[in-house]
This record gives structure tokens, C-alpha cells and sequence, in this order.
């Protein structure tokens, strides 16, 4: 009886549905909160330096999500912008562009080449992101995590600069296989990242260089533990190649606070450790990323 | 006096043995009365819910609040007997959707905390709860 009740009921929403749809019912903001994560470096649906395998924003498999980004990392020597829009289909395929600058405040000028007190890289980021198998929230039962597979191809502004300091070309595009799972049980977050990449200092440097010009493979990885459905702190990993032989290039990590004030709003903070920088060590400094969408 | 040491024997014996299964949560999440007051609470969140309460709209809802104790109790690991309908069979046709589930999600963490439940030891709970999602969400 009460299932019969219950399909009625279920009859009802399920006429009403489909008739009053709207374009916009699209924008379903469905899923669990955070679990679209937060805007990596290079725009795509992540923490702060690594990828993750979960779609951008807060639309379910029926649904899309959208979000726009600002990120700042202040640094001894340099800073580094990204600004960018990321677009998530039914949960499936993710799509961004982000905007990056590099300011070499004092460097430029000190490197000797030419280039003014400011003197500033740019580079344009499109990404794509593919589900292929798994559910990092849902499947609590079992071991397989969500993996998805994508590619960033970055264009610099700065070509000749790059042929300057030994790099191979302005345009590269980097490939990864992710993986994430969500330890519910644990309130722990494990994200691991295979990325094939050229870059140097993510592309703001160029791709390929006179040490190496081939692709390498690269690992970022991240943990993060919720303390509330809203907070979440934790820690990251990216390895990097150093394919400069003027420029050393080392591994990047940071320490970083999520806040989620509702699924409209995110903010992040990070301590980030970009390592050797051009003739510059140790920048380390302050991550700050805020994520508007739904 | 006489009966007591082998009952507390016994109960080293489950904290102390390897393998022998060592389920808090029930405990964790304060018994039956626990459970109870978090059912309580969280059926009265879907009922508010615009996304949800259609479902509950004919159904009996002292039979639904029992149904959940029971139920909710079994998945902690308390000693009752679920004997209700499966899960897959409980939704066949309500054309659920991933929002939906989440919704209903949403509504039994709010209830969580209202009662005081720890975030840790809610997502204990939630952790045995999401693999129905694949049950429930048929649409």
C-alpha cells in the first residue's frame, strides 16, 4: 500500500518535471557540498597546485555546473595570477580556460636580458577533463576510485624570452590521468595525478628545454581531511621536471584551508613552496583562491 | 555475581581478539534513543523539503519514522533486524535522481547536527549509507 502511495506521489513529481523543464533547470547546484572541489592553479576542478578527478562545480549527472576563479601567489621575488571559468557537463566532461601572469617584479630586470622592472609572462590555459569510471563520494563499498583522464594545452606570450633562457617552444600541452576517493569513513580526501608534461615552471617558463625536451612524467598528489561539511584543510604535492639548465626547477608543495560558505562561495589560504624560481630560491609564500559558481 | 565474570570475560575477549568485528557506531551515535532523535529530526527536514516531501505525501509517516529506527539501527551495527523493503524495491519507480539523494542527504546531515553528533562519526554513518545511491537514483 505504501508503495503504490509512494509511485503515485513519485507520478505526480515525475509529470510535473519534464513538462515545466527550463534551460536553467540544468544549473541543478545537486551536488553535495565541496565535492566540486576548488579551482587548481591552471583552472581546472582541483585543490590548489594538483588536480583532481572530480567534474568542476555543483551540477549532477543530470545537471551543469559553472564557476569563475581568482587566484594570488605571493612570493618572495615574483607573483603569480590566474583568473579563469570552468564549465561542468552531467558530471562527466569539464571544460575551462584560466588566464595566468607572472610578474618578475625585480628579476626581469636583474636577469640581464633586457626586460624592465615587471616584466610580466602571460599565458592562456584550455583544459578538458574526462570521467571515465568510478564514483570517489558514492562508492563507499569500494576500492576503485574515481579516474579521469584530461589535457591542458597552455599558450605563452613570451616566446622569444623563452628561446632566450634555453626553452624549446611557447605552446605545450600537458596530459593527465587522475585519480580521487573520498575515505567518508575517515573524512579523508586522497587525490593522486600522473600528468605527462614539457612545462617548465607550469608553461610560465615555456615547454621543453636544452637539459631535456622530451615529456616526463610527473606525480601531484593531495590529502585533505573535513572537519566540517564547509572546512577542510590538507596538504599537496607536485613534482616538476627541470628541463632548464640556467633556470633549477624543484617540486612544489603547500599546506592549504578550504572554506565553503555555501555552494556559491569558496575561499582557499595556502602556505605554497614553488622552490627555485630562475636565479631566485626558496619562494615560498602566501595562496590565496576565491571560486564563485553554482 | 557468579554470572558477571563471564559476561565481562567475554567482553574483553571481543575488545582484545583480532578479527572479531569492534562496531562503535552504534554506541557512538548514542543507541537506539540516539538513532531515534536523529530519525525524528530528519524526517521532519524531508517533510520541509520542497525537494523531497512530495515523496513522504501519502505514505504513513508513524510507519516511515519506525521503518527508518529500525533500519537506521541495523546499518549502525545495533541489535535490530531490518525487515522492510530493500532498498532497490523501496524506489523502484520513483524516478529518483542524484539531487534528490543529496537533498535527502543534506536534510539527515542538518538533523545530525541538531542533535550534536560529532561531523566525524556522521560521516561514519553516511560512508555505510551512500553505496544505496546506486539503488535509489534510478532516473
Amino acid at each position: 500500500m505504501r508503495l503504490t502511495c509512494l509511485a503515485l506521489a513519485a507520478g505526480l513529481v515525475c509529470l510535473v518535471g519534464p513538462v515545466a523543464a527550463q534551460p536553467w533547470d540544468l544549473l541543478d547546484s545537486g551536488k553535495l557540498l565541496a565535492t566540486g572541489g576548488v579551482s587548481q592553479i591552471e583552472g581546472a576542478g582541483g585543490g590548489g597546485l594538483a588536480n583532481w578527478a572530480l567534474i568542476t562545480g555543483y551540477g549532477t549527472r543530470d545537471g551543469i555546473g559553472a564557476n569563475l576563479h581568482y587566484t594570488t601567489v605571493l612570493l618572495p621575488d615574483y607573483r603569480l595570477q590566474s583568473a579563469g571559468v570552468a564549465i561542468g557537463l552531467f558530471d562527466r566532461l569539464e571544460l575551462s580556460y584560466a588566464w595566468q601572469e607572472f610578474d618578475t617584479q625585480d628579476v626581469g630586470a636583474a636577469l640581464g636580458l633586457g626586460l624592465g622592472r615587471g616584466f610580466t609572462f602571460h599565458q592562456n590555459i584550455f583544459g578538458a577533463k574526462l570521467k571515465l569510471i568510478g564514483d570517489a563520494v558514492y562508492e563507499q563499498d569500494e576500492w576503485l576510485p574515481q579516474i579521469s583522464i584530461g589535457l591542458q594545452h597552455k599558450e605563452n606570450d613570451r616566446g622569444a624570452i623563452i628561446g632566450a633562457i634555453g626553452g624549446r617552444s611557447d605552446e605545450g600541452t600537458d596530459y593527465y590521468l587522475s585519480a580521487s576517493k573520498l575515505f567518508l569513513a575517515q573524512s579523508l580526501l586522497l587525490n593522486a595525478t600522473w600528468r605527462q608534461t614539457r612545462a617548465n615552471q607550469f608553461g610560465i617558463l615555456g615547454f621543453g628545454g636544452d637539459k631535456q625536451d622530451s615529456y616526463s612524467a610527473q606525480f601531484e598528489g593531495s590529502a585533505a581531511y573535513l572537519f566540517s561539511r564547509r572546512f577542510a584543510v590538507g596538504a599537496e604535492l607536485r613534482t616538476k621536471p627541470s628541463n632548464l639548465s640556467i633556470a633549477r626547477e624543484q617540486n612544489a608543495w603547500d599546506v592549504f584551508a578550504a572554506y565553503f560558505f555555501n555552494k556559491n562561495v569558496s575561499a582557499t589560504l595556502a602556505y605554497a613552496d614553488l622552490g627555485s624560481i630562475v636565479i631566485r630560491e626558496n619562494q615560498r609564500g602566501a595562496y590565496l583562491s576565491l571560486q564563485a559558481g553554482l | 555475581m557468579k554470572k558477571a565474570i563471564p559476561v565481562s570475560f567475554a567482553m574483553l575477549l571481543a575488545l582484545t581478539a583480532p578479527g572479531i568485528s569492534q562496531d562503535t557506531l552504534f554506541a557512538d551515535m548514542g543507541g537506539q534513543a540516539g538513532i531515534d532523535r536523529i530519525v525524528e529530526a530528519s524526517v521532519e527536514n524531508y517533510l520541509a523539503d520542497p525537494c523531497i516531501k512530495a515523496v513522504f505525501e501519502e505514505s504513513n509517516m508513524d510507519r516511515v519514522r519506525a521503518q527508518f529506527k529500525i533500519q537506521f539501527c541495523q546499518i549502525a551495527g545495533g541489535p535490530c533486524q531490518y525487515t522492510g523493503h530493500g532498498m532497490a524495491e523501496a524506489h523502484k519507480g520513483l524516478h529518483l535522481t542524484n539531487a534528490d539523494f543529496n537533498a535527502v542527504v543534506e536534510d539527515l546531515q542538518d538533523a545530525m547536527d541538531k542533535v550534536g553528533l560529532p561531523f566525524a562519526t556522521q560521516n561514519r554513518f553516511l560512508a555505510r549509507l551512500a553505496p544505496m545511491q546506486r539503488h535509489v537514483v534510478t532516473k
